[in-house]
Order: C-alpha cells, then structure tokens, then sequence
C-alpha cells in the first residue's frame, strides 16, 4: 500500500530552484529521512508535504487523496520544528492538547490525551509545568507528544534533534525509532547528519541541489551508493578515478580484476572507484603510498595513506591492526566486493 | 580597547540619573503640590498657605465630568490605536526590509509634526468649505458639503493620529522578533490563520500590547490643544481646564491642584491595568 506519493514535486523561489521534480512513493508506516547537505532543499521538500510551501508544480497525494491544494491546518499532520515551536504562554498539557482544544474537543478529554501523551514520552505528571521551566530534552518530548496528538496521518520532523547534546540526542534517536514503530505512523525527518539517518530511517531519501540522489534502505545507500556524490556524503569513501574496462579497472596504472559481487554503475571509458575505509586492505602488490598518519579511534584504528595527490583511508579492527608505521611505504589494495564503481 | 579591568562601576554613576530625576521631576512635582494647596488671591496670583480649597472645588459634578471625559477619550484612543497599530505591526514585520524601513522612515517623519499642525490640519481637512465635504458632495454622497470639525469624531480622529506612531513603535520590536515558526506549528495543529493569530499571536504579546496601551492613554491624556481645536467645549479634556484655570485665569492653586488629581487618577488606572494583567497572568 502506498500512503505517501510525491508526483514531479517542485518548488521554485524566483529563478532559484529548491526543490527540482521531486517523484516518490512512500509506504505506509515508513520512517523516512530525508538526509543532505545545507541549502539541498530537503526543509523546503518537508514544508511542502506541510502545506506551509505551495509547489510550483506537482502534486501531493496521501493515502490516494490530492491534498495539493489542502491548507495546512485541514491536512491532519503533526510536525516538529527545529525551534520546537511550543508555546511559552501554554502549560506543557495545554500545548500537547493544542490540536485537540483547537478542534473543540472537550476540556477533560483534551486534559486526559495531554496526560496519556505525556505517559508515551515518559514526562508523566509534568502537564502542569510552564515550558520555561523543562530542560531541553524534554522540551523535546512535550513536540514530539504535541506533533502525535491528534494520531497524524504524517508525522513531519525538522531536524527534530540539532539542538541537543550528542549523548542525548543518540538517546532520543532510538526512542523516537520506538516510538514510531510502536505507533505505525508514517514519519519523515529532516536531517544533515548522516549517522543519524542511518540509526533511525527505514528509507533514506539522500538529496542535493533540489534532485533526489539515492533512494533506499540505509545499509543499501551505505553499502551501494548511486553516485559519487552520495559516497561522499553518506559515512566515508575513498574516490579514485578509474578506467573501466571488461572485468577490471585501471587505477593510475594499475589494473584490477573486478570481483563478481563489485558493483559496477558505470559504462566502460572514464569511471569513479568508491571504496569504504573498511574495505581497503594493505597489500605487497597494490598501489603504491605511503603511511602517513595513524590513529586509535577505540573502536577500530585508522590509517591514513598518502597516494600522489590523494588520501586513502583505512579502518581496522583494534586486534587486526597492520604492522607499519608512519613514513612507511606501502601498497594497498580492496577487498573483493567493498568496489562500487560510480559514473565520473 | 585595554581599560582598566576588575574594577567595579563607580557607585557615583547612579547619582546623575538620580540628580537628574530629583532636578527635573521631583522638585517641580514638589513645587506643584506646593502651589495646589496654597491660598488663591482673586484678582492677583497667590500666597503660600495650607488649605485645600482647591482640591474642595474639584469635588463637584461638573468637574467630575470632565474627568471622565478625559479618561474615557484617553481609553478609547488608546483601544482604538492598539486595535489599528496591532494589525498593522503584524503586517509590517511581515514585508521586506526595504519596506520595513521605508514605512518605520514615514512614522517617524510623522511624530516630527507637532500637535498643532495636526490639529489645524485636520481642522481644515474636516471643515465646510476646504474639506473632504466638498469630496463627498462631488462623489454625490451627500446633498452638500457639511463640517465634520468640531465634533467627537474629528477629536478621536487627531488624537489617534497623533498617537498611532507610538504605539507601533512600542509593538514593533516584540512583533519582528516574534517567531513565525509559532504560527505555522499552529496551523499545522489545525488552526485556521485567523484562530492561530488568536490563540498564539495576541497571547503571547499580551504585555507589549497592554504597554502599547497605557503609553497611549497617558499620553494623550496631556493633550490640550486638540480639543480646543477639533472639539467641542463638551470635550474638552482636565488638561484644557488646566491650561485655562493656569493661564486665562491665573488660579494656579486650582490649576495645580487638578493636575495633581489627573496625575493619581492615571496612575491609579495604570496600576489597576497592570495588577489585572497579572493576574490573569497567573490564573492562566
């Protein structure tokens, strides 16, 4: 069942275009991240499901109904702003039931929601308390349980977590997630920060310059990136330009047999190799560079290797750490399957 | 920009503004209160003295009326100027910044007309033979030309124009910095524009607006000359007979002693305005 559909969604503003003919399907009950670099026009693209943006073209359908042309305030979502957006003359149980006192529902059922809402966000008994008077991460919890209120057929988030410190806001990424599978709605959430994403998304939706870059499961993005641009952006790729040819690349020179489970996206001639860190390995025989940092990160170790003009970097598990050192010449090569090769 | 750091504001510092205010506002105050109970000689001017004669005289149902007149003049300037200055000041932190400027640039040329230019102005504006009669009669509105000055109307008319000014600039800066992600999640949640401006907007600038207020109603509570000239002798504000008793007269006792009682009317208005405010305030 498709709940969400974007048809050739666009968004202009004078002559700039923040969002450029925009088509998805999103099923129903999804979580949705919405991932990319400022200025991609991933708020704008939030806004217009909203309603606070009127598209210069396209249509909006939701669960098979055009609500292009729906206002706002008649199209029953919730959202959470980046500022929060709660208001400060409002107890936190009268803001909560604000959706419900607004569609005139009676006092004690808008005051009894209010509780049972603050119950899921785990603020039990503070309906009474001024906003002024909570910390920032339940701040947080009182839009959230605002943005659920009146069970919104979307529920919109805008990078829902910047303001929070990272231990909190790695927190509230996994019981937003549980909380979203627990309720079943449909939820799309803006946001720059790719681990982010990645945590909390059953699709990511990674854009740049108004365009649709990837679409896909998050391991699917990680793992099979689209582009280049999304390698890039989403966690860390070494880029090398290749020479694609039948069954292997030429890296400056060197020539690479391709491994049935690489992934190749590119037609033969001029190519872009992505590898992840994880998948370079350091080898007798690959390409040439030189060892020129190393660090512990905890988790893993790094190794970064100078190649002509170009850094490579390679992750290792602590206990499979390589015997070299900084100054140290070496090859490196990729591991079999770690290879996307990407159109230049 | 290396001054001397650690050291403490110098406590003397207070003592200017404090100077200031003894000089300027407490000693005339003084003066003034002196005057109001001193003993009036008719035909001449006066003589210190202790008697509250004046005060006595003021206690009558006609100057009882003119008091109200006053108050209620002021409050209905002040009602009328926040309810035009309010949407106005929504609209205006809504435009460009060229165009916010260029309307804040037009208000403020507008408080550099002093009182009397705007009252002979609307005088003339209002009258028979020059005025916006001859408009109406031309658009066939009405049968003839007619004088709208003086009247109630034209005196509401120069005091609200004379205020107006004000009262955006005292609402200007809590509404620009208004958030207009407060709207939105407003109407998001369900609130037509209009119930988002009711149930947010005016809410949540409820002291600014109440400032807004009280800054019109004392002002124009002072004014002396418009109802002279647009009004009619029925309006005519405590401040006219202040100026009359004190000038035309020469009963400064009287004269001082109404300006006293005009002072701990407003002040007590003020007081109850803002004692209400809060605690709807609390009770919220």
């Amino acid at each position: 069942m498709t709940d969400l559909s974007l048809q050739g969604l666009s968004k202009r503003f004078g002559a700039f275009t923040a969002v450029d003919d925009i088509s998805l399907d999103i099923p129903d009950g999804s979580f949705v991240c919405l991932l990319g670099p400022s200025g991609c026009g991933k708020t704008t693209l939030l806004r217009l499901l909203a309603g606070l943006e009127t598209p210069s073209a396209g249509r909006l359908l939701v669960a098979g109904e055009d609500v292009t042309d729906t206002p706002a305030h008649a199209r029953g979502f919730g959202m959470v702003f980046q500022s929060l957006a709660l208001f400060p003359h409002l107890t936190v149980g009268e803001n909560v039931a604000y959706p419900l006192s607004i569609r005139g529902r009676p006092k004690a059922e808008c005051r009894a929601r209010a509780e049972e809402l603050l119950a899921l966000v785990q603020l039990d008994g503070m309906g009474g308390r001024r906003i002024h008077q909570l910390s920032g991460g339940q701040r947080q919890r009182v839009a959230i349980a605002r943005g659920l209120a009146i069970e919104p057929r979307l529920f919109l988030l805008d990078e829902p977590l910047s303001a929070l410190d990272a231990n909190l806001r790695e927190h509230m990424q996994v019981e937003l997630r549980q909380l979203q599978q627990r309720l079943g709605v449909t939820t799309v959430v803006v946001t720059h920060d790719q681990k982010e994403a990645l945590t909390m998304a059953d699709i990511v939706i990674v854009m740049d310059q108004g365009r649709v870059q990837q679409v896909g499961p998050p391991m699917e993005v990680y793992r099979d990136p689209a582009n280049a641009f999304v390698a890039g952006f989403i966690g860390t790729s070494n880029l090398l330009p290749c020479d694609l040819r039948e069954g292997e690349i030429a890296v400056s020179g060197h020539r690479i047999a391709l491994d049935p489970a690489d992934r190749v996206k590119a037609a033969p001639g001029a190519a872009m190799l992505s590898v992840r860190p994880e998948d370079v390995r350091i080898a007798e025989d690959g390409l040439p560079g030189t060892v020129s940092f190393i660090r512990d990160l905890g988790e893993s170790v790094q190794v970064l290797i100078d190649h002509g003009d170009r850094e490579i970097t390679a992750l290792y598990a602590p206990g499979a750490r390589p015997e070299v050192a900084v100054g140290q010449k070496v090859g490196f090569g990729f591991a079999p399957g770690g290879r996307v090769v990407l159109p230049a | 920009m290396s001054g001397p750091t650690g050291k403490p504001t110098p406590g003397w510092l207070a003592a200017l503004p404090a100077g200031w205010l003894v000089v300027f506002f407490l000693v005339p105050f003084a003066i003034m209160l002196g005057v109001s109970v001193a003993h009036r000689v008719p035909g001449g001017f006066y003589e210190p003295g202790f008697e509250l004669a004046s005060y006595a005289r003021f206690l009558t149902p006609f100057f009882g009326k003119i008091l109200l007149t006053s108050v209620a003049l002021s409050a209905g300037a002040a009602a009328i100027c926040v309810a035009l200055a309010f949407p106005f000041t929504v609209i205006l932190a809504r435009m460009g910044r060229r165009a916010q400027t260029l309307v804040l640039v037009a208000l403020l040329a507008v408080l550099s007309l002093s009182e009397v230019i705007i009252g002979f102005s609307l005088s003339t504006l209002l009258s028979k033979t020059a005025g916006i009669g001859n408009f109406f009669a031309w658009l066939g509105l009405i049968e003839e030309s007619r004088a709208y000055a003086p009247s109630f109307f034209a005196l509401m008319t120069g005091l609200c124009y004379l205020a107006l000014p004000y009262a955006v600039l005292v609402l200007y800066p809590p509404v620009s910095r208004l958030d207009p992600e407060l709207g939105e999640a407003a109407r998001i949640m369900g609130a037509t524009p209009l119930r988002a401006f009711w149930t947010v907007t005016v809410p949540m600038l409820r002291a600014p607006l109440m400032g807004a207020g009280i800054l019109v109603f004392v002002f124009t509570l002072g004014v002396y000359l418009l109802p002279q000239v647009l009004g009619q002798p029925a309006h005519w504000t405590l401040s006219v007979h202040i100026t009359d008793q004190a000038i035309f007269q020469s009963n400064l006792p009287f004269a001082a002693a109404m300006a006293v009682l005009l002072l701990l009317v407003s002040l007590a208005l003020v007081g109850l305005t803002l004692l209400l405010g809060r605690d709807r305030e609390r009770a919220a």
